[in-house]
């Protein structure tokens, strides 16, 4: 009887307890959406109605396309022209890194060779260099090669900058997979390619696609490489378009929410659609160990 | 490992073209920026250094000890460093805080989902809405504190030096805890439940649970996330470079950005590789710690 009610008083206590937490957590939450809310409004609505009214009042707010519209082929940085050029740099700067650092991660994983954990440890550093180190080194190289102001010399770059943490993320993962199935193909005489390539590639399809869903929204994302390395704004990706994206003579916040939306698009779109790769990824570079 | 050790000539082959990528366009590069900061005039000399660090025009200047005390600028390495010590606690508790609520939260998942999205989006678009939200015609912050009547904090903070580096902060707070959540509720999902329940049965709050027995049981995560949002802080650019430039004055100056301006601007790549220097050498210690860390958890 007397515990009864003890569980009855806990329970009521309880209750109390969770309505208040949720109500934080939820306040919380919306804090922080609320400026994408204010982007999103800003971006659906004429500016010259948002400066007067602002952007949370909605009565009698009218909605339009018209900032979508200027953003998308805004002359000279266009967020179409963005998007592919975006593209051109992000897909092969994920490919080549991923099957390279892949490899790489095999070799670590699998193969023992002198100074192994010291060249593991020397990449595993890498990953916490400012790009700042590499930048005047490489402008003046990549001029050499006739290499600036050109997408293959931005790909390279990223390709590079990427090599690390992946290598870093696909040894992990190689780790604990098992071994039997190399083992055997490897009595039936099978290469270490070929172990690789048949066996071992297949069963690490979720960590690849982990790898690369964060490669190619961090290469999306980017900045700084493409401020030192593409200089011609038929060049430009959308991170550079839209951090130009001004009005001519005031800050069209019409446009530059537009445009933000569009940058944002598919970085969200990838995260959204592939959530539980990107998490895993996520996850799997920062709290291992 | 299982299995006979293998030779390395055939680890080569796996091996060889990560580290030719890694080699030409990483690490050489990083040793020659380090000569280039030293040779001047073809001679071995720290000139280039000494003249960074003493640098007294607010946009490139490292540390201004003639500065008035009470707002900026400082020097963007002390910027830098007024950045970690802010941002760094905020994140961690609220990170923390954040992750124990969600545990009894129904739809905990979108709210980790919103939190999130500071991390996904590009950091260029981040700073954009930092600029936004502190914007005296469109953003919420100065509305608020118009209704409040604090005059001084309801104008665009980005245009005015007292202001500009705390909106960048604050900003970067909205961004940067959907990582030190991710971290935590991670961590969080690993403590046994009956630790919590135990506490609870024993008559224990929440608050008093949230310190005696999730935070200590949280450290090495609070480590990871330190260390992380250091490594993060120090190497801070795209917001800074969309929100103010690291004006107005250099009020919001950091050592990246000083990097690129003496970089693009002054076209002193010497004096550029050496405040690159000065900031990979920051990054370091907390690198080198990660990357033992990881390397035995690995």
């Amino acid at each position: 009887m007397r515990f009864r009610l003890q569980s009855r008083r806990l329970m009521r206590l309880l209750r109390v307890d969770i309505i208040l937490i949720n109500i934080i957590a939820w306040c919380f939450a919306l804090v922080w959406l609320l400026p994408f809310i204010g982007v999103f409004m800003v971006s659906v609505r004429p500016y010259g109605e948002v400066i007067v009214k602002g952007w949370w009042n909605i009565l009698d707010a009218t909605f339009t396309m018209d900032n979508y519209i200027k953003a998308w082929s805004y002359d000279p940085y266009s967020v179409s022209g963005g998007y592919i050029n975006s593209l051109i740099v992000a897909l092969p700067a994920t490919i080549v890194p991923v099957a390279a650092a892949s490899l790489a991660a095999y070799g670590f994983s699998r193969f023992s060779f002198p100074l192994r954990s010291y060249l593991f440890l020397l990449i595993i550093l890498l990953m916490a260099l400012p790009q700042q180190i590499v930048v005047v080194p490489l402008f003046l190289l990549l001029k050499d090669l006739r290499l600036i102001n050109t997408f293959p010399g931005i790909i390279l770059v990223h390709s590079a900058w990427g090599m690390a943490w992946i290598t870093f993320f696909m040894k992990n993962f190689f780790d604990i997979l098992p071994r039997e199935v190399e083992e055997a193909a490897r009595v039936d005489g099978a290469s270490d390619f070929k172990i690789f390539y048949n066996i071992v590639l297949p069963m690490s399809l979720p960590g690849i696609l982990s790898a690369s869903v964060l490669q190619f929204t961090w290469v999306w994302s980017s900045f700084f490489f493409e401020l030192i390395f593409l200089i011609d704004p038929e060049k430009w990706v959308i991170t550079q378009r839209i951090a130009n994206m001004k009005g001519t003579y005031f800050v069209d916040w019409g446009l530059i929410a537009a445009g933000s939306v569009f940058a944002m698009a598919v970085p969200l779109a990838v995260y959204m659609l592939l959530q539980r790769y990107y998490i895993r990824g996520f996850v799997g570079w920062a709290v291992k160990g | 490992m299982s299995g006979p050790p293998r030779g390395y000539f055939r680890s080569l082959v796996f091996l060889l073209p990560a580290l030719t990528f890694i080699t030409v366009f990483v690490i050489a590069p990083s040793i020659a920026t380090v000569f280039l900061s030293l040779y001047v005039d073809g001679q071995f000399s720290v000139a280039k250094y000494v003249e960074v660090v003493s640098e007294r025009s607010p946009d490139k200047a490292l540390i201004m000890i003639t500065s008035r005390p009470e707002s900026p600028p400082w020097g963007a390495l002390v910027h830098n460093i007024i950045w970690m010590a802010i941002h760094i606690p905020l994140v961690t508790l609220l990170g923390l805080l954040l992750a124990y609520l969600l545990k009894y939260t129904f739809g905990s998942s979108v709210v980790k989902t919103i939190v999130f999205i500071g991390m996904v989006i590009p950091m260029v678009v981040g700073g954009l809405i930092i600029r936004f939200m502190f914007d005296e015609h469109v953003g919420v912050v100065p509305l608020v504190f118009n209704a409040l009547g604090v005059d001084f904090l309801a104008k665009t903070w980005t245009n005015y030096p007292q202001l500009s580096l705390l909106a960048l902060i604050l900003g970067s707070v909205w961004l940067w805890t959907g990582f030190s959540l991710t971290v935590y509720s991670a961590a969080l999902g690993s403590i046994p439940s009956s630790f919590i329940e135990a506490a609870r049965i024993d008559g224990a709050g929440h608050w008093h649970i949230f310190w005696k027995i999730v935070f200590p049981l949280v450290r090495p995560a609070t480590i990871i996330v330190v260390v992380m949002t250091m490594l993060w802080d120090l190497k801070i650019f795209d917001i800074v470079y969309v929100a103010t430039l690291g004006g107005p004055g250099g009020s919001s100056n950091v050592l990246a950005l000083v990097m690129y301006q003496y970089m693009a601007r002054a076209l002193d790549y010497e004096a550029a590789s050496a405040v690159a220097v000065i900031l990979t050498l920051l990054t370091l210690p907390p690198g080198l710690w990660l990357a033992l860390r990881l390397r035995r958890g690995g």
